[in-house]
């Protein structure tokens, strides 16, 4: 069977990550088929312990699955050895964390270049993507701050512009917003959205309503399994109008 | 539209309607959008009839609503005050939905994670609306606001659905080990 000729930039089958033994068991994957099309932002909602995180990095190749498989814009991924791993977490999939996860010694520009850098680019070109991306994504006047001296959604911003630094065919974003404040939270919802018109495809672990809400498509996870896969079409204005106390 | 909300309209200065209109427009962004422009004209002849509003019509126009300039009397500009003071908040009726899920429970009518999951359907659809409107507004616009208070709200009812699934979930799960 060919691994190719289907348009999912993502696809599993029968994935499954099993932690313990017999009695203590634990499958927090479950038997998991997805196809997450190319341009497509896809959130995966659930409670915490729900399985998604441990989803998540297994699709990004920080973890391997106990059964099943993974392929990657019509490559399998999940056999893959160590090298092929590191060098499809560098170059194919961009992460963003919770915890955001910048080098502290690092500038908000230094951190950008690093991945460009690690994948063999000259330091001019490094430098001058990071520069892009920091302009992107609201930032090219942090570019010399580090991170100590920038907001949770400043650090957000440059973690995802570190991302992308590689053009990734995919980015996989685990609770990003779940150390933001309101404002900071529209911040990023707004570039995923400038994102997804750029043809990025995206997939967000999150239990952030607002995140879940504006996706094109949203899973729920419980028990390691998908309970629900639903596309929320957008409605009208006049419901809103009810909620706000408007209605005649 | 509700009385007082346009006797407030005019705390600041007489005004025209259609300058009554527009002041809410920018007020409640794409909100105001649905009101209907006859409203605002149907309040202000029953608040002039009330006496809370006095009307001036312009000199050697004809007489048309839009010519109309219209002014709070001081029984209108009373009840502006007492509004203003007064503690309202819009009641979400939280009740109903727990007795309908207790009830589908009680009479096996319906399975109450299947009533909870098409409740969370709807309000994310809302929330999707509301979060869609919130990021064309300007981030300090008025419209802004009103529209942050709704998701903000849509959040906290989905936070309490979330709730209900937990509940529900383990009722079923302990009511199946001891039949």
């Amino acid at each position: 069977m060919s691994a190719t000729g289907n348009e999912s930039m993502l696809r599993t089958r029968g994935l499954r990550k099993e932690y313990g033994k017999e009695a203590s068991l634990v499958r927090a994957v479950d038997c998991v088929d997805l196809d997450v099309p190319a341009g497509e932002t896809l959130a995966v909602m659930g409670p915490s312990g729900c399985g998604k995180s441990t989803l998540l990095h297994l699709l990004g190749g920080l973890d391997r699955p106990s059964a099943g498989e993974i392929w990657l814009a019509g490559e399998r991924i999940d056999q893959m050895s160590e090298r092929g791993m590191a060098a499809l977490r560098r170059d194919a999939v961009g992460f963003v964390f919770q915890a955001f996860h910048l080098m502290d010694e690092l500038t908000a520009v230094e951190n950008v270049e690093l991945p460009s850098l690690l994948a063999g680019r000259s330091p001019r070109a490094a430098r001058r993507r990071a520069r892009d991306l920091l302009e992107q994504v609201g930032l090219a006047d942090r570019a010399r701050h580090l991170p100590s001296q920038l907001s949770g959604g400043q650090r957000q911003r440059v973690a995802i512009a570190r991302a992308l630094a590689n053009s990734p065919l995919i980015v996989l974003a685990d609770e990003p917003t779940g150390n933001l404040d309101s404002e900071a939270t529209l911040d990023v919802l707004q570039l995923f959205d400038s994102l997804h018109q750029t043809g990025q495809t995206l997939v967000i672990v999150t239990h952030d309503s607002r995140i879940a809400a504006t996706a094109d498509r949203l899973i729920s996870m419980r028990d390691g399994a998908f309970v629900d896969d639903t596309r929320l079409t957008g409605g009208t204005v006049g419901n809103l109008s009810a909620l706000a106390g408007l209605d005649g | 539209m509700q009385q007082e909300v346009v006797l407030a309209l005019l705390a600041k200065e007489p005004s025209h309607g259609y300058q009554l209109r527009a002041r809410l427009r920018d007020a409640l962004g794409p909100l105001g959008d649905a009101m209907n422009d006859g409203q605002i004209y149907v309040t202000l002849a029953r608040l002039e009839k009330a006496g809370q509003v006095a009307v001036e019509r312009a000199p050697g126009m004809p007489d048309r609503p839009d010519r109309k300039m219209y002014a709070l009397t001081a029984a209108g500009q009373h009840r502006v005050s007492e509004w203003l003071t007064e503690v309202s908040w819009p009641k979400p009726d939280l009740a109903e939905f727990h007795l309908k899920l207790l009830a589908a429970a009680a009479a096996h009518l319906a399975d109450p994670i299947a009533i909870v999951d098409a409740q969370r359907r709807e309000l994310l659809r809302r929330l999707r609306d509301a979060q869609r409107a919130a990021m064309a507004e300007p981030r300090e616009s008025e419209a802004a606001l009103l529209l942050e208070g709704i998701v903000l709200r849509l959040q906290a009812d989905l936070r309490w659905l979330e709730a209900c699934e937990r509940t529900w979930t383990k009722r079923k799960a302990s009511s199946r080990r001891g039949q």
